[in-house]
């Protein structure tokens, strides 16, 4: 088992590897930083000397890969791609073009962001798993008839309106907490309610549809029939042996979201005002600098693969089948 | 009028789209056991009604999917200028058959904000007031008279009241003989002659007992158009939704929007289809190297969030856009362009889903039976692929493709909101809500903006839910529940 | 006398989309105390359903309509649902027919041994644990303390299907519903589990319902047999009753369609047709469509369930005392099958120059761990086996799950390749061909599956199926040649021309099998392997493909490798046998030689355990110690040695070398070697 994860392990550093050159490609070979200047210094007016000034101010005048003129190590070392990308695995990402350094920026603003995404993620699940047990103990009745009418509805409107509507009504019709903004320790709490409320609700639709047939495909299974006929009452049946099998799939798949929480929301977090990565991104994103969008493509990618591991790894906490295998 | 037709890229593949679909129909149609499945489909209320609203939607996109530049009216050349004079010169502007249908509101813009059948503006501004006697008066600040919302009545604040509702009811006493008359044709497109002339036909559609669903069918279609031919003819008057910041129709926004959500909606899985349907084959039936490097390959694009993914390769397709203006004469050119990138680039980071579920399932094939007699007799592996092994995930593709369809048309909402969905002179759902979300603050609020593209929204994506529900559960053998009744129905 | 269960008129139906199936149509049995009840029936004919009625665990689409179900006299259909789980798992239990999805995958042994204790008894704690080893050990689980807080998947099959009765067992009921529950297991732990089942019901007195589709597991188990078909008992009786005279056509039918050695000269009797869908209503006898001595009067009105003789009932119009008829049952009742004189099946001591042979073939397949996925030991799946088929005969290879039979014929056919050894094939070596080579060679060895429906690609019509190998051989160039093959080829098997045009799913499991056969036949082979081809047929279909396997064998001159359990098709169609044993042969000869004078203990265990027609008691079953040990880690020595009762010291020493005993006959065992 231990082999199996640190197999796992290197595999993802692989993977690693893999997106830190797509990234690279992406930035530095699709657009050459020439693009992103003229870009940045507007099209039409820009000078080759303007360009050349904007490159050097941000390191971005050397050679892409391999340093002719530079000496000994300093030819590979020396370089864009080592000094813009293979920094990244140490976590170095430089400075965004407001000149800020953008690691120290990413370490501050992770926590408002954690503050949201994480309540939302556990309520969010908590309550979709609630509901979507219940359309299932209750299948085949109207009860879940209706339950999946309600679900598909709720998953057909944007997330947007939910923030919308949640921000008309609560904030604006009924005055009970404030529109955006945020505040640390716990005064926060007001300002992150809302938010919360309208992440948790507005994923309930797709999240229990999911689950309930999930839950459908178990309750369809042999064993299900074994524990009947031993008499038991259909809720022992449904929370003892429905409930664990289809919790497997459902927390190993729950996983692999963990990690990403860190990132936060893009959405919500530029609706409500909370100074989280997410909006982070989304004004990197609007203002278009480069080195912040990404560092975050880079540190999402490592939460993202940090939570393939944790799938592995809580398979083998989780399941008997794997942990013995 | 002269015309000078003009394809754009998005266009071409909406043709390609339409002419694969239309192949695809009649291949069903003449296979029975691919048949099977459909007439499943075919047999479910919900996806029926669904059905009806999608293909309203689809009429409204593909007339949309038209476009041409008008001929601009002839100057007056000089004669001996002939041969000059005989090349039309043509609009920069592309319209599409869409605009046209529409032109009698699209162009008719107010200064700005409007409400809803509104006959004055939404906001004071300073007019010069006329005294009783004609002559020019002080500055006033009063909301002002429309250009052309119920600009046909005397008295609006007498008349305007009267006015729409008897437009309305004209509207739906229209819409009776127009509901009785296309269900006619509709039923009798899709029925036995004689089946139709019978009255115990008609009796079974009134109380729902028909195998297709007609009496849904019908009713859908009835409420569409009680709420569109009213419609119409209000919009000849007035803004029937209101107009936006700059004045324009709002109805006309919603309708120009269903087309890119389509494109976004079809295109993008679409343009991927082939590759993750290859690379998925391929990896679960080679298995080995190839596995292992499709799988690294598709894990590490998988890894990177989407929506940064997809925020740097707009970026990127941004600069080069902006640095190559010569390659797009025009604006719909330029947007057209970054709609269908961006199609691409949803379809990079989307593909891999349906590529994991194809390998998948190709490994459970690759070890049946008959796979293995088609090795015994020495049929090449490529053969194996295409003949044994890609007919039997089908149907997998096809539910992944309708299941993403809503999904996409929600994320282009929200990506542009993020500023890197469509090109911001584009008319789609995500543009419409983001200019009007900036109004929020305003008292009293500019409301109809964002509730028509909720309403619009909701009722597309919705209608593709219930259809591609429908559609899953026809053609996925396991979720299937035969004879499953609904345990409270018969008052047991 | 004081029956235990007693059903009446029970009516079950369920729901489909092609109308309501009238699972049961009318059932009525009694059961006594300490009394095993057979219900047998071909798949579909409703026995499953009958005991799903039974403790009201019918899927949602089903639905007891009529009748009633009295267990000591009280109604179960009347009783609340809360009443009958009361009833469930403390006074009727139920075992299923597969161990390994009936067990819950992630609770443990004892927790799902407690829950019924829990449920139905006072006992808990210490004394539940007690009890819980009590009931593994009577049901014969080794070791029952560890195997307690183990779950189901570490379990073998034959420990798995244990556990499921230790389940049953826990709260002591009145009545076992043992619903096939030997079907999914290995003939050797089906004897123990029958014999398990048996001397449970010898100490506990419980009456026992056994649902099976196999006849020689009702003549082991079972004291009263009734028959189902198409959703009604035809016909009821007690054993020795029923096997000595069986009555309704259908029951005979039934016996003269089991393959075995007495058979051999002849065709196995067939049943005609389908069993009809039971949404149709019945006007007349369910079986009259499908029956020899039909009459008018059968087609006309249903018979009812009447007694032909003293507690022998039958549903037949020929046992029923209408005046003039009643002598009717003896004249139109024909004997037994044909026998084809002129059949070279039974002489078995002369063979021709070997088609096929075989040389020390072995595969391995390698096991990799650790870090860096290195092989840690092989999977000796095939280790080492040789035989030679000759044309026009018929190789046997028989063993139990798992002990690489599969393996060996997809080796031959190089659809694996082997790690070692010759295969050679009309004197060419295979396993070097390569590409082209070996593609043009592939016309000569086709195979058979088992599964008919994963056997057929159910997107291909049947014209394509057949038409894929004559075109990836290249062996009738033009169309027109194809299609005039695909008909001879389909005439051969039976079907009509017209069936080209249609998709394997409508076709009967009988009618695939055929349209396989036809794919293999189409390219022209010299000699087909048969992967368990009859296994997962009903008996009377299984007879129609053994015929036409036969009938092909004589018309074409075929080799046929038939890779099989069961011993009763052996004995039937094979000419000779090889036994294996993971992964080796461990016996073989002329079927004569193997069957009748087995000398491999493992062969002689083997054959003990199959169940046969004859009046149990009088032989004895060779009870074999444990199961079949993993391929990767094969014990020392003789592979045999541990579960084997004859077994010497030198056994564990050295793996023994074939002997010959005379004739063609070769045993791999030291109880020979010094002879």
């Amino acid at each position: 088992m231990y082999a199996y994860i640190v197999r796992r392990v290197i595999y993802a550093f692989f993977i690693l590897i893999g997106v830190n050159l797509i990234t690279f490609a992406l930035f530095f070979k699709v657009n050459t930083p020439d693009d992103v200047a003229r870009l940045q210094l507007g099209v039409k007016w820009v000078t080759p000397e303007a360009i050349a000034k904007w490159k050097a101010d941000r390191g971005y005048d050397k050679p892409l890969v391999y340093n002719e003129a530079a000496a000994g190590r300093h030819k590979f070392t020396d370089t864009i791609y080592f000094e813009k990308s293979v920094e990244m695995f140490r976590f170095n990402f430089g400075r965004a073009d407001d000149g800020r350094d953008i690691a120290y920026e990413i370490s501050t603003r992770m926590w408002p962001s954690l503050a949201l995404a994480l309540p939302v993620f556990l309520v969010g699940l908590a309550l979709q798993i609630t509901f979507a047990l219940m359309m299932a103990f209750f299948r085949a009745t109207y009860i879940d008839f209706w339950g999946v009418v309600l679900c598909v509805v709720m998953m057909s409107i944007s997330g947007l309106f939910y923030i919308i509507g949640g921000q008309y009504l609560i904030s604006k019709l009924w005055n009970l907490v404030p529109i955006s903004g945020y505040a640390t320790g716990f005064d926060a709490l007001k300002f992150l309610l809302l938010p919360v409320a309208v992440g948790v609700i507005g994923g309930v639709g797709s999240g229990a549809r999911w689950y309930r047939t999930i839950f459908l495909e178990e309750v369809g299974k042999d064993y299900v029939r074994t524990a009947r006929a031993k008499g038991l009452s259909e809720v022992v049946v449904f929370f003892r042996h429905v409930l664990r099998n289809a919790m497997i799939p459902i927390l190993t798949g729950a996983v692999v979201a963990i990690p990403l929480l860190f990132m936060g929301s893009l959405v919500a977090e530029s609706f409500f005002g909370i100074p989280g990565l997410g909006s982070y991104t989304i004004e990197a994103i609007q203002a278009q600098d480069f080195a912040v969008v990404r560092s975050m493509v880079f540190i999402g990618s490592v939460l993202y693969i940090l939570g393939l591991l944790l799938t592995d790894i809580s398979y083998t906490l989780v399941d008997p089948r794997v942990r013995f295998e | 009028m002269p015309i000078l037709p003009v394809i754009l890229w998005t266009d071409a593949l909406v043709y390609l789209l339409v002419a694969t679909v239309a192949g695809f129909v009649w291949y069903v149609r003449r296979h029975e056991h691919l048949r099977a499945p459909w007439w499943r489909v075919a047999q479910t209320p919900a996806a029926m009604s669904a059905l009806v609203v999608l293909t309203v939607f689809i009429l409204i996109g593909l007339l949309d999917s038209l476009h041409f530049r008008l001929a601009l009216p002839a100057a007056p050349a000089p004669q001996a200028d002939r041969a000059a004079s005989r090349d039309v010169a043509y609009a920069v502007e592309v319209k599409s058959a869409l605009d046209l249908l529409l032109s009698p509101i699209a162009d008719k813009p107010e200064r700005t904000y409007s409400a809803p059948l509104a006959t004055h503006a939404y906001a004071k501004e300073t007019v010069e007031s006329q005294d009783v006697d004609g002559k020019p008066g002080k500055q006033v600040r009063a909301y002002p008279r429309l250009r052309y919302g119920g600009a046909h009545l005397q008295d609006p604040q007498r008349d305007w009241r009267a006015d729409v509702l008897l437009s309305a009811f004209r509207g739906m006493a229209l819409a009776l003989p127009l509901w009785l008359l296309l269900s006619l044709v509709l039923v009798a497109a899709c029925t036995p002659a004689e089946r139709v002339a019978s009255r115990d036909f008609w009796h079974a559609v009134w109380r729902g007992k028909t195998v297709v669903p007609w009496r849904a069918i019908l009713i859908t279609l009835a409420l569409l158009l009680l709420v569109a031919v009213p419609m119409a003819l209000l919009a000849a008057r007035y803004h029937v939704l209101g107009t936006d910041k700059v004045g324009l129709d709002v109805l006309y926004q919603s309708l120009k929007s269903v087309r890119t959500a389509l494109v976004i909606g079809t295109l993008t899985t679409l343009v991927m289809l082939p590759f993750s349907v290859l690379l998925g084959i391929m990896a679960g039936y080679l298995r080995g190297l190839v596995d292992d490097l499709i799988q690294y390959f598709y894990t590490t694009l998988n890894s990177i969030p989407a929506v940064l993914l997809i925020a740097a390769a707009v970026l990127a397709l941004q600069v080069y856009i902006e640095t190559h203006p010569d390659l797009f004469p025009t604006a719909a050119q330029r947007a057209d362009f970054r709609l269908l990138w961006l199609c691409i680039i949803l379809g990079i980071t989307s593909w891999t889903g349906l590529c994991r579920l194809l390998r998948a399932e190709a490994l459970k094939l690759r070890e049946l039976e008959y796979v293995q007699a088609a090795q015994a007799f020495g049929v090449s592996e490529w053969r194996i692929m295409l003949r044994h092994i890609l007919p039997n995930v089908m149907h997998i593709v096809l539910i992944s493709v309708v299941m993403d369809f809503s999904g996409l048309v929600l994320a282009e909402a929200v990506l542009s909101y993020v500023g890197v969905g469509v090109d911001p002179s584009m008319i789609s759902f995500g543009t419409m809500i983001n200019a009007a979300r900036l109004e929020m603050g305003r008292e009293p609020m500019v409301w109809w903006s964002l509730a028509s593209a909720f309403v619009f929204m909701l009722a597309l994506v919705l209608a593709a839910n219930l259809f591609a529900d429908a559609v899953r559960d026809a053609f996925d053998p396991r979720v299937r529940v035969g004879g499953r009744k609904l345990r409270f129905a018969v008052g047991r | 006398m004081n029956a235990l269960l007693e059903i009446k008129d029970l009516k079950t139906w369920l729901d489909s989309s092609g109308g309501t199936v009238r699972a049961i149509d009318g059932i009525s049995l009694e059961l006594a105390r300490g009394e095993t009840f057979a219900i047998v029936g071909e798949s579909g004919c409703g026995k499953s359903m009958t005991a799903l009625s039974l403790l009201r665990l019918l899927p949602e689409a089903g639905q007891v309509v009529g009748g009633s179900v009295l267990l000591g006299g009280e109604d179960l259909l009347r009783l609340p649902e809360a009443a009958m789980r009361g009833v469930r798992g403390r006074r009727i239990a139920m075992i299923f027919q597969e161990p390994a999805t009936s067990l819950n995958p992630v609770l443990t042994v004892g927790m799902q041994i407690a829950e019924v204790l829990q449920r139905h008894t006072a006992l808990r704690g210490e004394a539940a644990r007690k009890r819980m080893l009590e009931l593994l050990d009577a049901v014969g689980i080794p070791d029952p303390g560890r195997r307690l807080d183990e779950y189901s998947f570490q379990l073998s099959g034959g420990l798995k299907q244990r556990v499921m009765i230790a389940v049953a067992l826990a709260a002591g009921p009145d009545l076992l519903i043992a619903d096939e529950p030997t079907t999914a297991l290995d003939v050797t732990i089906q004897a123990q589990v029958l014999e398990l089942l048996r001397e449970l019901q010898r100490r506990k007195g419980m009456a026992i319902l056994l649902i099976t589709h196999d006849l020689g597991v009702v003549a082991q188990m079972a004291h009263k047999v009734a028959v189902m078909y198409a959703g009604q008992i035809i016909e009821v009786a007690a054993r020795e009753q029923f096997f000595r005279a069986p009555l309704h056509p259908y029951s005979r039918k039934l016996f003269q369609a089991l393959p075995g050695s007495e058979r051999r000269g002849g065709d196995l009797a067939v049943i005609r047709g389908q069993v009809p869908p039971l949404t149709t209503e019945f006007r007349g006898c369910r079986f009259a469509e499908r029956c020899d001595s039909a009459w008018e009067r059968c087609h006309a009105e249903a018979p009812e369930l009447t007694a032909a003789s003293d507690a022998h009932l039958v549903r037949c119009h020929l046992y029923q005392q209408t005046e003039g008829e009643g002598k009717r049952a003896e004249q139109t009742l024909p004997g037994a099958a044909r026998v084809h004189a002129e059949s070279d099946i039974g002489d078995s001591s002369q063979s021709g120059a070997a088609l096929l042979s075989i040389r020390e073939l072995k595969v391995h397949f390698s096991i990799r761990k650790g870090l860096l996925k290195r092989t840690v030991g092989q999977v000796k799946a095939v280790d080492g086996m040789s035989f030679d088929i000759a044309s026009g005969r018929t190789l046997a290879l028989v063993g139990e799950s798992g002990c690489g039979k599969t393996t060996a014929g997809k080796a031959i056919l190089q659809l694996i390749r082997p790690s070692a050894g010759t295969v050679r094939f009309e004197g060419r070596e295979l396993t070097r061909l390569r590409g082209r080579a070996l593609r043009e060679r592939r016309a000569d060895f086709q195979l058979i599956f088992q599964d008919p429906y994963a056997s057929l690609n159910p997107r291909m019509r049947v014209a394509d199926i057949l038409a894929e190998g004559m075109k990836a051989l290249v062996l009738a160039d033009t169309p027109a040649q194809r299609a005039a093959r695909m008909d001879r080829m389909l005439a051969q098997v039976g079907l009509n021309a017209e069936a080209k045009r249609r998709y394997p799913h409508e076709f009967s499991g009988g009618q695939r099998q055929r349209i396989a056969i036809a794919r293999a036949l189409a390219v022209s082979p010299k000699l087909i392997v048969c992967d368990e081809p009859t296994s997962a047929l009903d008996v009377s279909v299984q007879a129609q493909i053994l015929n036409l396997l036969k009938q092909l064998q004589r018309d074409f001159g075929l080799a046929y490798l038939f890779i099989t359990h069961n011993i009763a098709v052996v004995e039937y169609l094979a000419h000779e046998v090889a036994v294996m044993y993971l992964g080796r042969i461990v016996e073989r000869g002329t079927v004569d030689e193997v069957l009748r004078t087995p000398r491999h203990p493992y062969t002689q265990a083997l054959l003990s355990a199959v169940p046969t027609l004859d009046q149990a008691g009088e032989r004895r079953i060779i009870r074999l110690k444990g199961e079949l040990p993993s391929p990767a880690n094969p014990p020392s020595g003789c592979h045999f040695h541990p579960r084997c009762p004859q077994a010497m010291a030198e056994c564990k020493l050295k793996y023994p070398d074939a002997v010959r005993l005379g004739g063609s006959h070769e045993v791999s065992c030291l109880l020979y070697a010094a002879s």
